[in-house]
């Protein structure tokens, strides 16, 4: 082993000093097991060990029919496995009862208010998830025969329908996999855009300092160099600044609106007359559509190409960190760039998928197949339960409920920002900070005692000691008074006791962790196994 | 409204709060000139609407199908369990842990996905995911032109036909080139020209990318491969089919320095195409080029394991433009599919999956080779395999109709191709029954002319 992995491990680290003892945990290194767990036994929501410790030579579940003896036959020798697999050997009722525990400590959406800032972490219908469970859908080869896609395809061009008249745009391609991978595939079609009429000298992407980190690694990973802009006093851009950096050689401008501190651009109109006069066009980061559907499309403002959050603004499941979509919507003059294959009607009405090759100035493939279809489904589900009048209530909810809890917030908490917020809004801990010295990732590992997700910290970069709170539009007004009331107890807290709230959470699964070890010593994996304990049946 | 809590009392008393009469005061900041008046798109649904109409949609699609459809993606039995986890609130509805206090299990289990994973690679270095198995190629591709400084990458003509689109995409931005190795007649990689292309002095070669099984199903000759690759100073890629590291040889053994791959076998439905699970694996020493996010494990202040999330400094959220990568999000629900699927398999069951398929396999061929149909190439396969039928489209069309989908006609990926024109790639799982192989070779019997 090198410098990753278990060798690399603590000294003292039970599971390190374990190499070569296969499958099995040896009954003394078991005991450290629960030392380091600090419990007894592995019942109940409570640490947990891993997958390997309670793995036990010949547990198993019989899932699938023994192979034939043979089945290898035609295998060459050179080609196959000569060390046994070394997975863990465990029976059903131990996979379940080891991630139901291990479910239980998370903080969810479903148990839980989750104020992450530029997340949307609202509820996630359960019609959704029952929708794209159904076979008929979930059982569909990616590569199945058009004729035998029917529904889904349908489904597919209804759902790009629907987001184009959201965001004012002419065209959608649904193929991303989520809004990073959206950005890639706007700022891709840009670049195929400048280069189709020979302007390929156009080689820098502006962003604003207060954008979203995947911003300017996108116009990296697109072969960009990325020019950042700084913010006016008010948090929106600021225009001279803006045009000060636009040329004749910017590619694209990539602007967030609302922002990411949840203020509706003010001066869109000025920021995208000036990104066409120098002739780059104008990305819109759609990462806070919610805020804004019904009220303000971008396509019809004059932006070229937008991506939409799935999981944000139509609620499909973070799932942990994914699986997301990233849907992104076109002006008329990025259509032929578009990524295949797009879903096209035919004169008799059925649908099919592009052929290769059809439209010779696509960017080609963002990704294998068509996309994250099942995420998808669950969208397209959400669409059509709100409807036009029902999305346009859930921005005005939103907004609404984002700015109620904001002015009470504000009744401890700097609020740095004047303008009515949009989705969500940032409070700063600065004054608190100098009244108290606690930070607000004190104050954010506080929240997690009494009950609460802490919003999203230290975004953007640009606000000292700030947090980015967004309630969304499926949080009660209890929750919502709840939680300030929590932020003011918090702030009082702060000042009778700063070390309560340096050593917070006390109350969580696990208290603050050694990061900089993990770091220093990264230990990514459990000690290799080394094989199966049992033979094979056959 | 579907799923607001708010009564009209309660809108009410918020914009009491705020002084506001109407919610359109929060709104007018946004120009008129700009200012939307609402959607032009249909009236809200019932749920009970909205189920029947989903259902009307799913029901449209035809999956009952006797299908030899892989290419890619393999149908395969998903233990009940898998879904009875992934159905978990606490882990669908949760988010990216970045408050590791409260997030414990979804560290653990990518921690343990990484895990299981670096057993089957043989790499120690596993990225909590990616978009999918083209998208971790293109990233492993990257990552050998970072790792060496070179811009010149070599992959096989067989790898599969939308992974090589896809990186070709991610290509289009930068300074580096992706060249396509040809295939020998037998189907295989033609290591001969990659020994030329590697010799020829004018471009250091950045990464080598094979395919094993490659995208006719064949078994390559990757340790070979692998030693001409790092004789040139160049990294070595794999791509694999997961299920497949069951009973064939584990990457790093082979010399594979990076293992990316689909990992939608591993307990993940086919979808359409997604959302799926891009598996990427490196050697220890690459970590740092490692895109996307890393679980490490640590402890906390009273000494107790937990898990983290770790070396963050490789992510675009700290290093912004300088990143290893613009990814956020992975694909955690995946991984966690994949986790429970493995979980639940254990290494006897994972490996009579891959056995059984190939057992499978090996009946298909003798089946078709007893009507007279051969296989296209002469290379061992594991899997899955091409078959040449005369007039293979419009067969494949005909078999249709009878209800079996009889692959993928090749010449739709390689229409260039004279010895792939009549080709069909079938391949076989555990899920393949004796029925349904003497379905497909008695109806295709009949329609050969």
């Amino acid at each position: 082993m090198t410098a990753v992995g278990p060798a690399a491990a603590r000294p003292g680290d039970p599971a390190a000093e374990e190499v070569g003892e296969p499958g099995a945990v040896a009954k003394g290194a078991e005991q450290d097991v629960w030392a380091a767990l600090g419990r007894r036994y592995a019942v109940g929501p409570s640490l947990q060990p891993t997958l390997d410790e309670l793995s036990r030579p010949g547990r198993s579940s019989h899932k699938v029919p023994h192979a034939p003896p043979d089945a290898l036959a035609g295998v060459p020798a050179e080609h196959r496995r000569r060390e046994p697999l070394a997975l863990p050997e465990l029976s059903e009722p131990d996979v379940i009862r080891h991630f139901v525990n291990l479910s239980q400590l998370n903080y969810s959406v479903d148990g839980g208010f989750y104020p992450l800032g530029s997340c949307t972490m609202k509820f996630n219908p359960k019609v959704n998830e029952w929708a794209a469970r159904l076979p008929g859908f979930a059982a569909l080869h990616p590569l199945a025969p058009d004729a035998l896609a029917q529904g889904t395809l349908e489904l597919m061009w209804e759902l790009e329908r629907w987001l184009a008249e959201i965001s004012g745009m002419a065209a959608v391609t649904l193929q991303p996999a989520a809004g990073a991978h959206g950005e890639l595939t706007g700022i891709l079609m840009i670049r195929a855009y400048h280069h189709a009429r020979g302007d390929t000298d156009r080689r820098e992407v502006i962003v604003p300092d207060t954008s979203h980190g995947t911003n300017p690694a996108t116009a990296s990973m697109a072969g960009f160099r990325t020019v950042t802009v700084r913010s006016a006093a008010d948090g929106g851009v600021d225009l001279e600044a803006l045009k000060a950096a636009l040329g004749p050689r910017t590619a694209a401008v990539m602007l967030t609106n609302p922002s990411t501190l949840g203020l509706f651009e003010t001066r869109i109109e000025g920021l995208l007359d000036a990104v066409h006069e120098a002739g780059a066009l104008a990305y819109m980061d759609g990462a806070n559509m919610n805020a804004v559907l019904g009220k303000f499309r971008p396509g019809q403002a004059g932006f070229d190409v937008m991506h939409f959050n799935t999981h944000k603004t139509f609620s499909t499941p973070h799932g942990g960190g994914g699986p997301g979509a990233g849907p992104v919507a076109v002006g008329p003059a990025l259509v032929p760039f578009l990524p295949g294959p797009r879903v096209v009607r035919e004169e008799d009405r059925s649908l099919r998928l592009e052929r290769p090759g059809e439209r010779p100035h696509s960017i080609g493939r963002v990704r294998s197949y068509q996309g994250s279809v099942g995420v998808l489904v669950r969208a397209y589900a959400y669409l059509l339960a709100h409807g036009g009048s029902g999305l346009v209530q859930v921005s005005e909810d939103a907004v609404l409920a984002a700015n109620y809890l904001r002015r009470r917030v504000g009744e401890a908490y700097e609020l740095p920002y004047e303008q009515a917020c949009k989705h969500e809004f940032v409070a700063s801990a600065r004054q608190l900070k100098a009244r108290s010295g606690v930070r607000m990732l004190d104050v954010a590992k506080r929240l997690i005692d009494k009950g609460f997700h802490p919003p999203t910290i230290y975004f953007p970069l640009i606000v000292d000691e700030g947090m980015l709170v967004e309630p969304t539009e499926t949080e009660p007004l209890e929750t919502l008074d709840a939680f300030a009331e929590a932020l003011l107890e918090i702030a009082a807290e702060a000042e009778a006791d700063p070390e309560l709230l340096r050593q917070a959470p006390h109350e969580a699964p696990v208290r603050r962790l050694d990061e900089a070890t993990a770091a220093r010593q990264p230990d990514l994996r459990w000690r290799p196994m080394t094989g199966a304990q049992t033979p094979c049946p056959d | 409204m579907a799923y607001s809590p708010h009564t009209p009392a309660d809108r009410g008393r918020m914009r009491e709060a705020l002084g506001i009469d109407t919610v359109d005061a929060l709104f007018d900041d946004i120009p008129a000139r700009v200012r939307a008046n609402g959607l032009d798109l249909p009236e809200p649904l019932s749920e009970l609407e909205v189920a029947r109409q989903l259902q009307g949609l799913a029901e449209r699609n035809r999956t009952g199908v006797t299908s030899f459809l892989g290419a890619g993606a393999y149908r395969h039995h998903i233990p009940a369990a898998v879904d009875a986890v992934l159905s978990r609130g606490e882990f669908y509805t949760a988010y990216t842990p970045y408050q590791p206090e409260i997030s414990q299990g979804t560290l653990q289990t990518i921690y343990e996905f990484q895990s299981l994973i670096a057993e089957l690679t043989g790499l120690d270095v596993v990225s909590a995911s990616h978009y999918d198995g083209a998208a971790a190629m293109a990233e492993a591709a990257l990552m050998t032109v970072r790792a060496t400084r070179r811009n010149r990458v070599l992959a096989s003509r067989a790898i599969h036909r939308h992974f090589l689109d896809t990186a070709r995409t991610y290509f289009a931005g930068g300074e580096m080139t992706l060249e396509e190795l040809p295939t020998a007649a037998d189907g295989t990689t033609d290591l001969g020209a990659l020994e030329r292309e590697l010799a020829s002095s004018d471009e250091p070669v950045a990464g080598v990318l094979m395919g094993q099984p490659n995208a006719f199903g064949l078994l390559e000759p990757m340790a070979e491969a692998a030693r001409q690759a790092h004789d040139a100073g160049a990294l070595f890629v794999a791509v694999v089919e997961p299920v497949s590291l069951a009973v064939l040889a584990p990457p790093a053994e082979y010399g594979a320095d990076i293992c990316v791959g689909e990992g939608q076998p591993l307990g993940i439905g086919l979808q359409y195409g997604g959302p799926y699970l891009g598996l990427l694996a490196a050697r220890p020493d690459l970590v740092r080029q490692v895109p996307g996010r890393l679980v490490g494990r640590t402890t906390d202040v009273e000494g107790r394991r937990a898990y983290v999330m770790t070396l963050r400094a490789r992510e675009q959220d700290i290093r912004r433009d300088k990143a290893a990568s613009n990814i956020c999000t992975n694909q955690a629900l995946c991984a966690l599919a994949a986790t429970v699927y493995l979980a639940t398999l254990g290494p006897h069951g994972l490996r009579d999956v891959a056995a059984l398929g190939a057992a499978r396999a090996r009946e298909l061929e003798q089946a078709l080779a007893a009507i007279g149909v051969e296989r296209v190439h002469s290379m061992a396969y594991l899997n899955e395999f091409a078959i040449r039928v005369p007039d293979a489209q419009a067969v494949h069309a005909r078999l249709l109709e009878r209800g079996v989908l009889a692959g993928l006609p090749l010449a739709r990926w390689y229409p260039e191709d004279e010895q792939l024109r009549d080709a069909l790639l079938v391949c076989a799982t555990e899920v393949t029954s004796a029925v349904d192989i003497g379905h497909f070779a008695e109806a295709l019997r009949e329609e050969l002319p």
